[in-house]
């Protein structure tokens, strides 16, 4: 059996946690720029805010429905979810954490009583770190998502499934005509893996709820669809296809987008913004032990703004190397910002994209080929960057983001907007558990 | 490492781990009497606090917890594994404040009903906050408190 245990509302609760004033008031997170609702409380729920509503279009509801915002704190997540993850791993021999709230715990070969084991845990979670859980326990990962979803719905929805399931639910001890209730009662969009357009394309077919799938025909499915919708489908029917602990494949592409506190105008300050989302990329690339062989960059108008001339950019510049050298990339990147820009728009977000990866070392022998055709040799002067980088990564994740970065950059410029697009947190909470001179104040 | 480094003899910035010169030359010598007991350097976080994953920082507020010891800024370890008995110094919510209180269960000879917890300051001028049955939020229990004396 596997588990799966997330967070309530997870940003909001951290919050709670050191602000017990917010608990039962309606409660937003905000993305870095203060942009869009990336979390919200059950009360926030209820008063309509939708999940990414951008802030402009809720704002109001700070007079009428005494909604509060805060900026996002990632420091803080960060740290109450090492420390929820850290409580979990004590029930399980093998735990996989799967998202910033989310982890899957392998149950194999353990004979407990699993909803005993689930609400033992959930309770210690809630007493060590102060943050509500949801339990989930099923004989497949996709099941113990499900089950998950279920324990979570019938506990903020009293009367959307049987009481008895709220917070921790356990298919395993559930009857046959008892799961294919559940099922019946779950519309497919909330199967784990089965996204919007899929939705639409399975109800188009007649397929609307989680037993309508079931009943479906696996080889149809994959013709139609995709062999992951084949295996998600024998997951839903008890055959396990993702095991704990699979090695993630590496990721096809990096990318690093932001929107912008304030809009851009001037060619310098898109050049910032998409140096440094490379320089990220780049980061990650070298993190995951790969190279790159294109540099994509974006930046557009807002959309939103229906008062604005629209105008979007989106070009990929090919590499003649593949390469994870940020002074490369991030040349590239700004080469082609130059190239593309055009005046007279309010550029409202950016971002960079780093494609056509591949593992260190594969792209040896193009390169060999090209060291010998136009005399680069890959030698001492490539070596000495890859260690530069090393260094540069090292030193970034001791000291903190942006400690060293590239002289490029950071575009010499004279213009204002220069650092605009920096994360925007007017409403942020103290890092209470990371910043000594921040942390919580109590009245004694 | 070669002996080289340690031909001074001195273990300025030397990781306090790492065994000393001495010791290791003995157990180049002579097998290992030692090597596998390494020598480390008092943690505070080892020996202060109990449960890592559950315990917090806080910073005091106030003159009211004087008395038993709490000043204005000192500093608070908050561990909230440690369920809250009758006598603790803890963190309790308070009208959606946190508050550090002496903790008082009501016992039956009080003459209250049992089961009513009393947050109680340590001076003779803050008056005590009444909690009703089933009603106290201990947010956690105090293990430790942080004096500075010097800065």
């Amino acid at each position: 059996m596997y588990a799966l245990i997330d967070g309530n509302n997870f940003y909001v609760s951290c919050e709670r946690v050191f602000a017990p004033r917010l608990v039962g008031k309606p409660v937003v997170v905000l993305s870095s720029n203060d942009g869009a609702c990336i979390a919200r409380s059950n009360e926030a729920k209820e008063l309509g805010v939708k999940m990414a509503q951008p802030w402009f279009q809720v704002k109001h509801l700070e007079r009428s429905g005494g909604l509060i915002a805060v900026s996002a704190n990632h420091e803080l997540y960060g740290d109450m979810s090492s420390r929820m993850m850290a409580v979990e791993a004590r029930y399980a021999p093998r735990q996989e954490v799967y998202s910033v709230d989310e982890s899957f715990l392998d149950f194999t070969g353990v004979r407990d009583d699993l909803v005993a084991t689930g609400k033992a845990m959930r309770a210690a979670i809630l007493q060590e770190t102060g943050l509500p859980t949801s339990v989930g326990f099923g004989a497949t990962k996709t099941l113990a998502k499900l089950a998950n979803h279920i324990g979570k719905t019938a506990d903020r929805k009293p009367g959307s499934y049987p009481a008895h399931l709220a917070q921790v639910c356990d298919f395993g001890r559930l009857q046959q005509h008892e799961l294919d209730a559940l099922f019946a009662a779950t519309e497919v969009g909330n199967v784990w893996g089965v996204g919007k357009r899929i939705t639409e394309k399975l109800k188009a077919g007649g397929i609307h709820t989680v037993l309508d799938l079931v009943h479906a025909d696996a080889q149809s499915l994959r013709r139609k669809f995709s062999v992951t919708l084949e295996k998600t489908l024998l997951e839903l029917r008890g055959t396990s296809c993702m095991e704990v602990d699979d090695a993630p494949a590496p990721r096809q592409q990096i990318l690093v987008s932001r929107s912008f506190g304030t809009a851009i105008t001037h060619v310098d300050g898109i050049i910032e913004a998409c140096s440094e989302f490379t320089s990220r990329a780049a980061e990650r690339l070298r993190g995951q032990g790969s190279v790159a062989g294109a540099v994509g960059i974006f930046f557009m108008t807002s959309p939103f703004r229906q008062q604005d001339r629209q105008h979007s950019v989106n070009v990929t510049v090919p590499l003649v190397r593949p390469t994870a050298d940020s002074a490369v990339l991030v040349s590239a990147a700004a080469a082609a910002v130059r190239a593309q820009f055009r005046a007279g728009f309010n550029y409202a977000k950016a971002g960079a994209v780093l494609t056509d990866l591949r593992p260190v070392g594969q792209e040896q022998g193009e390169l060999d080929l090209f060291s010998a055709l136009d005399d680069v040799a890959a030698t001492p002067a490539e070596a000495a960057r890859a260690k530069l980088m090393t260094a540069m990564d090292a030193l970034n994740h001791r000291f903190g983001r942006d400690s060293v970065r590239l002289g490029s950059t950071a575009a010499a410029s004279s213009t204002a907007e220069i650092r605009v697009w920096a994360t925007k947190q007017e409403r942020r909470s103290p890092r209470f558990t990371t910043r000594w001179d921040e942390m919580p104040v109590v009245r004694t | 490492m070669t002996t080289d480094d340690f031909s001074d003899g001195a273990p300025v910035g030397r990781d306090a781990t790492a065994p000393t010169p001495a010791a290791r030359r003995t157990s180049n010598a002579f097998g290992s009497p030692g090597t596998d007991s390494t020598v480390k350097r008092i943690d505070l976080n080892d020996a202060l606090i109990k449960h890592p994953d559950a315990t917090f920082v806080m910073r005091a507020a106030g003159g009211a917890m004087h008395g038993a010891g709490i000043e204005d800024g000192d500093v608070l370890l908050v561990d909230r594994a440690v369920t809250a008995s009758h006598g603790a110094i803890v963190i309790a919510v308070v009208d959606g404040e946190l508050l550090c209180r002496r903790l008082e269960v009501v016992g039956a000879k009080s003459g209250r009903a049992v089961g009513q917890a009393r947050l109680v300051a340590a001076d003779s001028e803050t008056s005590p906050v009444d909690v009703g049955q089933g009603q106290l939020e201990v947010w956690g229990v105090v293990t430790t408190v942080i004096k500075s004396l010097t800065f």
